[in-house]
């Protein structure tokens, strides 16, 4: 049984660290560079169109597919898949993990996704239309492309691991959920490295984008790099984003015998449901699920240096979070709060993990990135330590806590410590 | 189309299918297989990029016929022979 002891109290071979990170998203391609558009204030949101929608705004990313696939592998693969991979062998090269000589079967891979599977299923249903609906027409390709494990299975395959992989469909928790998960499986010695994270190939499903319309909730606004606005009174929506963030997960015994550079130890987490709304976040039981990570992590809210928000912009969301963040840290005068979102959009299943990898340079950089295009903010928003703007040097980094919530009420948390 | 013409589309829809691989000394004798890195779902393309630019639909007893460039062009051009090349 995995223990809920507070991290530090574990052995080392039931304490999981962060050893690599590989990503992409809309404003970088590597942690380095999306660390530094973070701190320069740069966006990653620019203008975009797709079938039936029309003119949009998206998070784009802009990695280079071929690194690491062949060009029939992207052909044959979803682009969820190609996220996936880059993230994934850019993490295995930054942890510099012997990877030629690393056991393959007690590799494991676990990646949160939103959803999978519209994209191709939408691009099958658009081009049967030509074919006046004849189903003699719709591709062998579909199935293995929108199977729910097809982004990690596309990782194995590209890199041979033999270990278990799966998806965690947990809407946009599954970026935590994916860490959580491999975190769990290590401790459970299901594998001995995990490849965890999540990844978004949402802006190439229309449906995202037209639901999102129609429920009022998708961002408008006349200068891409401003129409991301978390907390501001003004904000109108979501900007869709695609991207993916894969991290190299091991336990610290393992990572310390191999002089592994270490980031960062995930000291706490949790999940909880709502059970109250489709849509319509629960503040209290955000609250509780907050709790439960501080409480397995041993620590007290003021201990928190970075809260790194969830919040996507939309009118009830962010107040729903704020106030959920209020009950927790509005007495914790040392606490920073910020939100990545307003930089790159909402990633969906990478959403969480790429934020929290926003943050994890802090422990090094000792700087909190703000939370950017916030002119007014909205009374409703208002909580201590917000970031607005500007980043904030900070005299020292020690935990980080990031929240990631997602539709049908789900909730994630996890909070990462410096070793 | 002409039985060369056949071949240049064939060819097209390998090259599209097998990106990565030269193709320009591709063997019209020699099965596709032996010379080119193609699984199943890569054949089904071949058939399904057939369909799709003329309509052919081809049962699945005669996916042999589809070999290589030789067998495939003469499976072909009955089919063909009334049709313009685009």
């Amino acid at each position: 049984m995995i223990s809920t002891s507070s991290a530090s109290s574990l052995p080392d071979h039931q304490r999981i660290v962060i050893t690599g990170i590989g990503l992409t998203a809309p404003n970088g391609n590597n942690w380095t560079a999306y660390r530094e558009s973070l701190l320069a204030g740069r966006s990653g949101v620019s203008r975009y169109e797709i079938r039936y929608v029309g003119k949009t705004l998206a998070g784009i990313c802009d990695f280079d597919e071929l690194r690491y696939q062949k060009r029939k592998e992207v052909r044959r693969g979803t682009r969820a898949g190609s996220v996936g991979i880059y993230c994934a062998n850019e993490a295995i090269r930054h942890g510099g993990l012997d990877w030629e000589n690393v056991d393959r079967a007690q590799v494991g891979i676990y990646v949160g996704v939103t959803e999978h599977g519209n994209v191709e299923t939408e691009n099958e249903v658009h081009a049967l239309q030509g074919y006046g609906n004849d189903t003699s027409f719709w591709s062998h390709h579909h199935n293995p492309r929108t199977v729910a494990n097809n982004p990690a299975g596309e990782i194995s395959l590209n890199l041979g691991i033999t270990g278990p992989h799966y998806t965690i469909g947990a809407a946009c928790a599954a970026g935590n959920a994916g860490v959580i998960q491999g975190a769990q499986m290590l401790q459970l010695g299901e594998c001995d490295v995990a490849l965890a994270g999540g990844v978004s190939e949402s802006i190439h499903t229309f449906g995202i984008f037209a639901s999102f319309k129609s429920q009022g909730a998708l961002a408008e606004h006349e200068e891409p790099m401003r129409a991301s606005r978390p907390f501001d009174v003004d904000r109108n929506g979501i900007v869709v984003a695609e991207g993916g963030c894969i991290y190299v997960l091991e336990r610290l015994d393992d990572a310390r015998n191999r002089d592994a550079r270490i980031y960062g130890e995930l000291v706490g987490h949790a999940m909880n449901s709502d059970a109250s709304d489709f849509v319509l976040p629960n503040p209290e039981r955000q609250v509780e699920c907050v709790d439960k990570a501080l409480r397995r992590a041993g620590l007290a809210a003021d201990q928190i240096d970075i809260v790194s928000t969830h919040a996507t912009g939309t009118g009830m969301g962010d107040v729903q979070e704020c106030k959920a963040l209020r009950s927790v840290f509005d007495e914790s005068a040392t606490t920073h709060i910020n939100n990545t979102k307003s930089f790159i959009g909402h990633a969906m299943g990478a959403a969480g993990a790429l934020e929290l990898a926003g943050n994890l340079a802090s422990f090094h950089d000792g700087i909190c990135h703000a939370t950017i295009n916030v002119d007014q903010l909205d009374d409703e928003c208002r909580i201590s330590g917000l970031v607005v703007n500007e980043p904030r040097e900070m005299s020292r980094t020690d935990y980080v806590l990031n929240n990631s919530f997602g539709m049908l009420g789900i909730n994630s948390v996890v909070i990462i410590g410096r070793v | 189309m002409t039985p060369e013409q056949i071949r240049g589309e064939v060819a097209d829809i390998l090259a599209d299918i097998a990106p990565d691989e030269d193709l320009s000394d591709l063997k019209d004798d020699v099965a596709f297989r032996d010379q080119v890195e193609l699984d199943s779902m890569d054949f089904l393309d071949i058939v399904m990029e057939l369909r799709k630019r003329h309509r052919i639909q081809i049962p699945e007893e005669d996916y042999g016929e589809l070999a290589s460039m030789q067998s495939t062009v003469t499976y072909l051009v009955p089919y063909l022979k009334d049709v313009e090349k685009v």
